[in-house]
């Protein structure tokens, strides 16, 4: 049974103070810390980085009331080359953090940047319980499948059989589907982007600041020193055509090069890729991440694979649900406006006796 | 003790025996509800005005297999008409529910005492499964003790009989015949507890008429059958002037922590994990939202400490409460939050350990854990409070040295002090000090430009400025790699680090407190005993007892202990001999003997159970002849009062 604690419908920004016209502008260098960036050159974190800070002024916020919170790894240097406030902390535990930050301060706009080892292996409690809160922050995962800051071990995301440092015969561990595991953990707000793709990762990163609530999205982002090119499949022009499925709500879902395939409903709960002409755009399942039940968006995420055959990107599920962080302070005003917070009748209790 | 007899003249067959003080231990299965019964008993001593203290005994498992040794579970309380510290060494008398409960308890009783046993449960089968051959009722084994044989079950079922309730939920009210019969016999007050009776079954009208009909019958059985030649009265003490309440360690911890948030203006933040035995703080603060304190419930200990710390960063008051077990998964979190000199408060309630240890059980062996406990040079300030009421103000200088210095901050507590009860004089609010701070408004930079640099020092204190997101124009990076001094970027520099690391040092180093007092009311003591943490009381008790045998002693407790107190060092200096008792391997003593480079006598004991007065009497008495010389005859310790 839920508890109706009166919380308004809102989006993921209503309680952070926007800037005022008086203001100047904001530009994208606004959002650069005066540090040197020092990730490895070709870095897919260097193009996030951009599409962040090009896409922030978009969101009309004072740059005093965003906060970036990351974990170890590549990816959470990220925080340091932001003119933002930041917490570069420690291995896995950003969510967290987060979660203790954000339940304080609806005034911010709270980050959380993180990786796949980061993310998936040694802060996997932390996110799936972060993400069933539904606490009002984002959590970007940047995905290379690779441990990079460590050099070179294979991570929660590698494929099966990959050699790397630490599996020179292979490796044996079965991959996480870091969506999957976001809407197994009921995620009420999960998307993908490509690191390379700014329009696309800026429409689900606006998508997810706007959302009240964790949003999870995955970034499928290229380590050019120890996993080059894991991607490079979608980033062909061709390749991407036949195996990106763009995801549009309210859109038929096709894809290829002339739009010629698209998802069909199959078996229980399921989805599968058809062509179009076989099976009538009338079947092709129009996309409606608002959909409740979980089970539309996890099936959506198990079309493709690990080697990437096909790979649905945008929003697989945005839904509205109660956040955490609103349902504990509605609890704490609820209980101020019940009982004074009288310092001295809580010392004193109920049985006194006196001397 | 002492003690003076009267005949009532109520009741010409019961004489009223004046006493200034009683020890009683109930003990049962740990189904039999004795420590609610110790929990009745303890509150209806507060409100006739006696000193107390209490020491729940109980298992780790929730219900152990009934009728065994493992599944007892005991409440001691001592009561008295004048200031006492311990909840007693030995029960004067002790309230057995079943066998278990004898044989794993006679043993404490000293010859003479008394004895009321439950007969009911004393079946072949229930002697059989605790390793009973003959039933000692009948054996004389108990011949050494006023033994009391009452049919409580029985009795009670009895008096529920027209109640409508089955037998075995009447049976089930028996501790409150017990707590009836014990009522009667010490001349309790019993209104609280029919009160509690009537609010605590408010929903189940029926069972608070059975527990209240048992009750009874347990105050009736004694008035009326004559089977007791003795009732006795204990004169409320002689305590401070002011209002007075009962409270456990745990609880006044959490007030501590309420009261601080008030003081400091701040939203407290608990983020805490399940464990024993520390959860009764998360559960007392979780009642208390409307202080504006938010408690959250983690996935696990480090996302505890984790929430605790992202709501400090945040500009909230960050706690997190936890055990031994707990720290262990907290120490990287306590790292970050020396490395970002942030304001936290970190409780570790110890327990036995290593590992799952003894959960239920007490013990000291954390003070090297939060000194130590954490890769690189971590130093953290620690605070141990004395008393259960001491967690209160313990919490509320912790705060303090979290808040002035941007440091995490060490609690240690432990299962004796937050399970155990004492009366507690309520403090007035207006006494209670200042706690708030000034957050960071403007650039700091050193360079003279417009920008905020994170470790720019306060010269007084060290601290950082505290400067929380949403502040314009001082937005800045902070984390767990190493900065450059003042400006705050990341910074490899040899020579940087050696002096960040000297910095943070000298930072802890460097806070303010108290001297440590010493209590020598001879002054002519050649030796101090020396303490921390719980070990407070029966330390106090010894003194007392070795006092009142014609010798002197001196007693000093450590409240911080680190920093430790400027003037420590010179008062180990000034007596011959230094003992310090510690219910571990001797941590606190290995710390003053390389910090002070002097010896310290230590004296260990790791049994999960705090020390008794009487066996640190003659630990001490022992160490005053041996400090005295051969000269002399031996001093002896006759007394046995406190």
């Amino acid at each position: 049974m839920s508890i109706d604690l009166g919380l308004p419908e809102l989006g993921g920004l209503a309680d952070v103070p926007t800037a005022s016209d008086s203001d100047a502008p904001q530009k994208a260098k606004d959002y650069k810390s005066d540090q040197e960036v020092r990730w490895c050159p070709g870095c897919g974190d260097y193009i996030v980085l951009n599409t962040m800070q090009s896409f922030l002024p978009t969101l009309g916020l004072k740059p005093e009331n965003i906060v970036f919170v990351s974990g170890i790894g590549c990816s959470s240097r990220f925080p340091y080359y932001m003119n933002t406030y930041g917490m570069h902390s420690i291995h896995g535990r950003a969510p967290a953090i987060a979660t203790g930050l954000a339940t304080s301060r609806p005034d911010l706009s709270v980050w959380v940047i993180t990786g796949d080892g980061d993310a998936l292996s040694i802060g996997g409690n932390h996110l799936i319980h972060a993400l069933r809160r539904n606490v009002n922050f984002k959590i970007l995962l940047f995905n290379n499948r690779i441990y990079g800051l460590t050099k070179g071990q294979y991570s929660p995301t590698s494929q099966e059989g990959m050699r790397t440092k630490s599996t020179p015969m292979g490796s044996l561990d079965h991959p996480f589907n870091p969506i999957s595991l976001a809407l197994g953990a009921e995620a009420s707000f999960v998307g993908r982007a490509l690191d390379s793709d700014k329009k696309g990762l800026t429409e689900v990163l606006t998508a997810a600041a706007q959302h009240r609530g964790s949003a999870f999205v995955e970034i499928y982002q290229n380590c050019p020193i120890f996993n080059d090119g894991a991607f490079d499949v979608l980033k062909d022009k061709d390749e991407a055509a036949r195996r990106i499925i763009p995801l549009r709500p309210d859109e038929p879902i096709t894809f290829g090069p002339e739009n010629e395939y698209g998802i069909v409903r199959s078996g229980f709960a399921g989805l599968e890729t058809a062509k179009v002409s076989e099976v009538g755009i009338d079947n092709v399942v129009v996309h409606d991440p608002t959909v409740t039940d979980p089970a539309y968006a996890f099936a959506l995420s198990r079309i493709g694979g690990q080697e990437l055959e096909h790979t649905p990107t945008g929003i697989f599920r945005q839904i509205n649900r109660t956040t955490y962080d609103d349902a504990a302070r509605a609890q704490v005003a609820q209980a101020a406006e019940a009982k004074p917070a009288d310092l001295q009748a809580l010392l004193r209790g109920n049985d006194t006796w006196t001397v | 003790m002492s003690r003076e007899t009267t005949t009532s003249p109520a009741n010409a067959t019961t004489d009223v025996t004046k006493l200034d003080r009683v020890v009683i231990r109930f003990a049962g299965d740990s189904g039999d509800g004795m420590q609610l019964t110790g929990d009745r008993f303890t509150s209806e001593a507060a409100a006739f005005g006696n000193d107390l203290a209490t020491l729940p005994n109980f298992p780790a498992e929730i219900r152990a297999p009934q009728g065994t040794i493992p599944g007892v579970s005991s409440f001691q309380v001592h009561f008295a008409d004048y200031d006492i510290l311990t909840p007693g060494d030995r029960p004067d008398v002790l309230v057995v529910m079943n066998p278990a409960a004898l044989k794993s308890n006679v043993a404490d009783v000293p010859h003479g005492g008394i004895l009321i046993i439950n007969t009911d449960e004393f079946s072949k089968r229930n002697l059989t499964k605790v390793g009973y051959d003959a039933n000692p009722l009948e054996d004389g084994s108990l011949e050494p003790y006023q033994v009391y044989e009452v049919g409580m079950s029985t009795l009670t079922q009895g008096a529920l009989a027209d109640t409508g309730l089955g037998k075995k939920d009447a049976e089930r009210c028996k501790n409150m015949f017990a707590l009836g019969l014990l009522s009667w016999m010490y001349h309790r007050p019993t209104e609280s507890t029919e009160r509690f009776l009537a609010e605590k079954f408010a929903n189940k009208p029926q069972i608070a008429e059975a527990n209240l009909l048992a009750f009874r019958a347990g105050w009736n059985y004694g008035e009326t059958t004559e089977a007791f030649a003795n009732t006795y009265e204990v004169a409320p003490a002689k305590l401070p002037q002011g209002t007075y309440r009962q409270i456990t360690g745990n609880n006044a911890l959490a007030y501590g922590i309420v009261a601080a948030g008030q003081q400091s203006k701040l939203p407290v933040v608990l983020g805490s994990y399940p464990i024993t035995p520390a959860s009764d703080i998360l559960h007392e603060l979780s009642k208390h939202k409307n202080f504006n304190v938010t408690t959250i419930q983690a996935e696990d200990e480090i996302a505890g400490i984790g929430a605790a710390l992202g709501a400090a960063y945040g500009g909230a008051l960050g706690v997190t409460s936890t055990s031994g077990p707990g720290v262990a998964l907290k120490s990287e979190t306590i790292g970050l939050a020396v490395m970002t000199e942030l304001p936290l408060l970190v409780i570790d309630v110890q327990r036995g350990g290593p590992s799952t240890g003894l959960p239920t059980k007490t013990e000291q062996a954390d003070l090297l854990q939060a000194m130590f406990g954490r890769n690189g040079e971590s130093p953290v300030p620690i605070v141990a409070p004395c008393t259960p009421g001491d967690c209160f103000d313990i919490a509320l200088e912790a705060v303090r040295i979290a808040l002035t210095y941007r440091t995490p901050v060490m609690l240690l507590s432990d299962g004796a002090i937050a399970n155990g009860s004492e009366p507690w004089l309520v403090p007035d609010v207006a006494d209670l000090p200042d706690l708030s701070v000034e957050f960071a408004s403007e650039p700091n930079a050193m360079d003279g430009s417009d920008e905020h640099w994170p470790y720019v020092r306060n010269t007084d204190t060290l601290a950082r400025e505290w400067a929380v997101p949403g502040t314009p124009g001082l937005q800045h990076r902070i984390g767990g790699l190493e900065k450059a001094d003042n400006q705050g970027h990341i910074s490899y520099d040899p020579d940087n680090h050696d002096r960040m690391v000297r910095l943070r040092q000298a930072k802890i180093d460097g806070i303010d407190v108290p001297d440590i007092t010493v209590d020598d009311p001879g002054g002519n003591a050649r030796v101090l005993a020396l303490g921390w943490g719980s070990s407070f009381g029966p330390i106090g008790a010894a003194c007392r007892r070795v006092r009142n045998s014609g010798m002197d002693i001196a007693q000093a407790h450590l409240r911080h202990l680190n920093p430790l107190p400027a003037n420590l060092g010179r008062i180990l200096e000034s007596y011959d001999t230094v003992v310090l008792p510690e219910m571990n391997m001797g941590q606190l003593a290995m710390l003053l003997r390389s910090r002070y480079l002097t010896d310290i006598r230590s004296y260990t004991k790791v049994a999960g159970l705090p020390f008794r007065a009487a066996e640190l009497a003659e630990v001490f008495t022992d160490i005053i002849n041996d400090t005295e010389g051969s000269g002399e005859a031996d001093h002896v310790l006759t007394e046995a009062t406190e």
